[in-house]
């Protein structure tokens, strides 16, 4: 104790530490801990988990690295772009995220796993990893973790490699002492954690003194840290990620819907965990069912909203290519519907770990015939919330599919969210027959300014009808296979859409109005993006962010928006999906395209970078 | 039983005001009216009874019936179902589909749905062709067979339906033929009243492109002795005389005349449709006139086991009623949560 009272600790704004090991090692149960732990005790947070596709690849190799990411400090948008304490539990782990370490970046490694055998599986040539990478700037600590660990299980009834299995809670603890973080919590947490075994508990929480000991009462030659809390807004918090908070939020629309919540899925990485979740919500009345497949998943979704239920459906890109012909039955028979896709990297299987933004062509046009849908995209982990919220309510209101755009590095991806009051938000009102004030009724009946169709749920008296993929008269809903009604069916189906535009709020300047450069982004990028900005107005440059949570139709003060300033760059992870749809839709902006297709989040450097050369052109 | 506390219906009151649109001849004439008919005994109530339907000739059929219909997309009728099902289980839910939509591209959809034994009555018309694109063979197409798509013979063999919908450990399978309507009606009746998934393949004539398809058991002089009308807790016992019976003959089973060979009418089988073994059941619904054994038709197998949607349903109760939790707020409170001032 008396030796942590002669250091003082060196305070940050903010900093970046990444767990780092074989996919087997723990990681993501460290970083996990670490960054609730980092929460409650009032950081601003954003993690990323990066694990491999594979479950179990080949021990100590390269493609079996295994990292969770965590950023904490005040005004965190992302995970962060360079690491500052690197947790590297064997050379595979130093070798694959070597690039992303700062100059003066900290390095703990586990020297029990930096043997010749370790270095030769992650292909080093040399017997000086840290040197062979070019991290002569670093400050290495080796230290043999998993042997520290092993010892201080001596009296544990475990085997050996039981014992050394433990030995991320060693990291973890040697973590807590740099960063100042009291380990009480954290032995709350693993005591949760495994409330079944409580062996390992007991295992887990002495490994995780012992590395927190370890750190104060040997002579480490690094400062600890103190990361700068900022205020927050009063209430209560927790953390969650992004694909709980997409399921929260379809929960808090059928609350406030009165309805039930259905959803039909098959389970796709990433968006799998909106699956898991919503099967233990039970308690609450969630019916969630695992299908046969992709177009099962939404087709008894389809059904449970012709029955009356929210119905919603998860998946990512191939999913949704799968689900496409039944979103446009959705679309000809009018029906609310959800459909989640949490993009990754494609064409085809593509990357299904990595995170990107290329569905968004496929969203808006990917149905045959004139089929259009809404489209919306969730901006952070906890926005996610916000956005599922907002999709059940057009869905419900304005009688559509509405496609919800969530990504692998949102979904994946948390933060420290305040638990919302519910009555902030709008209250959800379906548009069933109950709204109906008209003298007879039928399929065709229809709102006049949203053009929603009154919808009558299978079971309700005194309105049994038929609908289906079939073309139907505009007024009485039968089957018609006129021109004249045909071309009329289309153009409502597309005013319905349009006319969304005048419920959703507008679109918002982020930065000065008066800026230079207009930087547009939706979706996922979000945090990237505003932490570009912010930098680049605390050195003076004038840029701004328009940032898209609507895509279709587009929040109405769009071309008014765009059009006021003099330079526009549209920042996203595919090929300009966005920039086309935005210059198919306002005509006289020349939009500037800034992408970057590689499966990983955007740097935020590489963004200042690109913005920088924009603005000086 | 108190019939006055059961509302009255009639055949009518299932039937739309919208115009039939099948073929002169079609077999779906007569299966729609003994559907009307079915429904009128069963005396649900029209807007609790839900048709779903997939794309095809036969998924025509919920524009023509006076309660909830939808007309979906092609094979996936029995995914939509299931969805209906779940949602609102206090509903009557039918698919109306064909050997085309159900059996190729919504093959998937078919054997989970009888799989999860979900409460729904699937109507399987199967008339061996693709009939709305125009004559075109069909995964039940006979080996052979001669057809748009096939113009030299097909090189492929069929799926027989009560192997797929046995194969998918099907709890409820029926067969009647769609001129026959007296028992279409009363066979569509016991699917309804089946607990979990029943499957009805109607022998469907479709008289466009692939007439008299069936009529080996169709044929007024031919479908006494090639047909048998099974009906459980009854002796096997067909032909235009009654004289003929169903034995087991080793591990297979025989037709024999009574009287003949030595056979008297108690070696004759006593079929039990409600056995949980589906071995007998499936060589029953295999039997054919090509083989020297009479087509079987009536309920196959109907026999009790817990179905999808109750068990659903019965978890959520339970759920509900054992965790203090009841909104999205108190759940989220219960977590791990900190207070900031």
């Amino acid at each position: 104790m008396h030796f942590q009272e002669k250091v003082t600790p060196k305070d940050v704004k903010d900093i970046v530490i990444l767990f780092s090991g074989d996919s087997g090692d723990g990681m993501q149960l460290s970083g996990t801990i670490f960054s609730n732990l980092s929460a409650i005790l009032g950081d601003e947070i954003a993690t990323f988990p990066d694990y491999p596709a594979e479950i179990r690849a080949p021990q100590g190799t390269l493609s079996g690295v295994s990292g969770f990411q965590v950023h904490l400090g005040t005004h965190i948008y992302t995970a962060g772009d360079k690491v500052d304490v690197l947790v590297a539990m064997n050379p595979a782990a130093l070798k694959v995220n070597a690039t992303r370490l700062k100059k003066d970046a900290i390095i703990i490694a586990d020297l029990d796993s930096f043997q010749q055998k370790d270095l030769d599986k992650a292909l080093f040539k040399t017997e000086n990893p840290f040197t062979e990478m070019g991290l002569n700037g670093a400050r290495v600590i080796s230290i043999p973790i998993t042997t520290l660990t092993r010892d201080g299980l001596i009296n544990f009834e475990m085997s050996p490699k039981d014992q050394a299995r433990c030995k991320n809670m060693f990291a973890l603890g040697l973590i807590c002492w740099l960063f100042n973080k009291p380990i009480d919590m954290a032995n709350h947490l693993l005591i949760n954690k495994f409330s079944h075994k409580p062996l390992l508990a007991e295992a887990n929480i002495k490994v995780l003194a012992d590395g927190f000991n370890y750190g104060q009462n040997t002579d480490l030659s690094v400062p600890t840290y103190r990361v700068e809390t900022m205020k927050t807004r009063p209430g209560t918090y927790t953390d969650i990620s992004g694909n709980v908070a997409t399921a929260y939020g379809l929960i808090a629309a059928a609350e406030s819907a009165g309805k039930e919540l259905f959803l039909g899925s098959y389970p796709i990485t990433p968006a799998t965990d909106i699956l898991h979740e919503l099967v233990k919500r039970k308690e609450l009345g969630v019916k969630a069912v695992q299908m046969e497949d992709e177009i099962a998943g939404v087709c008894s979704a389809i059904g449970a909203s012709f029955a009356g239920d929210l119905a919603a459906t998860s998946t990512s890109g191939p999913g949704l290519a799968l689900k496409s012909e039944a979103i446009g039955l959705a679309v000809m028979a009018e029906l609310p519907l959800v459909v989640i896709d949490v993009q990754r990297g494609g064409p085809s299987t593509g990357l299904p770990t990595k995170t990107e933004q290329t569905d968004l062509r496929q969203a808006l046009y990917g149905r045959n015939g004139e089929s259009p849908a809404v489209v919306i995209a969730a901006s952070s982990p906890t926005n996610c919330f916000d956005t599922a919220y907002w999709a059940a309510k057009i869905a419900l209101e304005h009688v559509t599919p509405v496609i919800l755009l969530s990504d692998g590095y949102i979904a994946n991806g948390s933060s420290a969210w305040r638990i919302p009051d519910m009555d902030e938000y709008p209250k959800i009102i379906p548009h069933d027959v109950s709204q109906f004030k008209g003298d007879s009724w039928s399929v065709g009946a229809r709102d006049s300014q949203t053009f929603a169709r009154y919808i009558a749920p299978a079971g309700t008296e005194g309105y049994t009808h038929r609908i289906g993929g079939l073309e139907r008269d505009y007024q009485t809903g039968a089957i018609s296979t006129s021109p004249e009604n045909h071309q009329k069916m289309v153009n409502t189906r597309q005013a319905k859409i349009d006319a969304i535009a005048n419920y959703i709020p507008q679109l918002n300047i982020i930065g000065n109005p008066d800026a230079d450069l207009l930087v547009v982004g939706w979706g996922g990028t979000y945090g990237h993006l505003r932490e570009a900005i912010g930098r680049m107005n605390n050195t003076g440059m004038n840029v701004a962010l328009a940032h898209f949570q609507f895509i279709n139709p587009l929040p109405k003060n769009t071309a008014e928006v765009l059009r006021s300033f003099p330079k526009v760059i549209v920042a996203e992870q595919n090929s300009g999906h966005l920039a086309g749809h935005l210059a198919s839709k306002i005509e006289g902006i020349e939009f500037s395209r800034c992408n970057k297709v590689e499966g990983q989040p955007f740097s935020v450097e590489a963004l200042i970078t690109e913005f920088t050369k924009k603005l000086e052109e | 039983m108190d019939t006055n506390s059961k509302p009255y219906f009639q055949a009518k009151d299932y039937k739309s005001d919208q115009n039939v649109r099948w073929c002169p001849g079609c077999g779906d004439h007569a299966v729609l009216n003994c559907l009307h008919k079915a429904m009128a005994e069963l005396g649900i109530e029209p807007h609790k009874t839900a048709v779903i339907s997939g794309i095809g000739c036969s998924s025509r059929l919920p524009y023509y019936m006076n309660t909830y219909g939808f007309h979906t997309i092609h094979g996936r009728g029995a995914a939509i179902a299931t969805g209906v099902k779940i949602a609102k289980p206090e509903l009557s839910v039918w698919l109306a589909t064909g050997d085309g939509d159900s059996l190729a591209i919504g093959g998937n959809h078919f054997i989970h749905a009888i799989r999860r034994n979900v409460g729904i009555n699937i109507l399987l018309f199967n008339n061996k062709i693709y009939g709305l694109t125009k004559g075109q063979y069909s995964p039940t197409s006979n080996r052979g067979s001669i057809t748009k798509s096939s113009p030299f013979g097909t090189v492929e063999d069929p799926f027989r339906p009560i192997e797929l919908a046995l194969g998918a450990r099907g709890t409820f399978f029926a067969r009647c033929i769609d001129v026959d309507l007296k028992n279409t009606t009363d066979i569509f009746v016991s699917a309804a009243k089946h607990n979990g998934t029943s499957v009805v393949e109607i022998l469907q004539n479709c008289v466009i492109f692939n007439d008299k398809i069936h009529k080996s058991v169709t044929d007024k002089d031919l479908k006494d002795d090639h047909t048998i009308l099974l009906k459980h807790g009854e002796k096997m016992i067909f032909g235009k005389d009654k004289d003929k019976g169903i034995v087991i003959d080793g591990w297979n089973l025989k037709a024999v005349t009574i009287g003949q060979d030595g056979y008297t009418l108690d070696d004759v089988l006593t079929h039990d449709a409600h056995t949980q073994d589906n071995i007998l059941h499936l060589k029953l619904g295999l039997m054919s006139p090509e083989a020297g054994l009479p087509l079987a038709l009536g309920v196959i197998r109907d026999t009790e086991a817990l179905v999808y949607e109750q068990e659903l349903e019965r978890s959520v109760e339970t759920e509900k009623a054992r965790n203090p939790i009841h909104t999205l707020n108190e759940l989220l409170m219960s977590g791990n949560v900190w207070k900031v001032e």
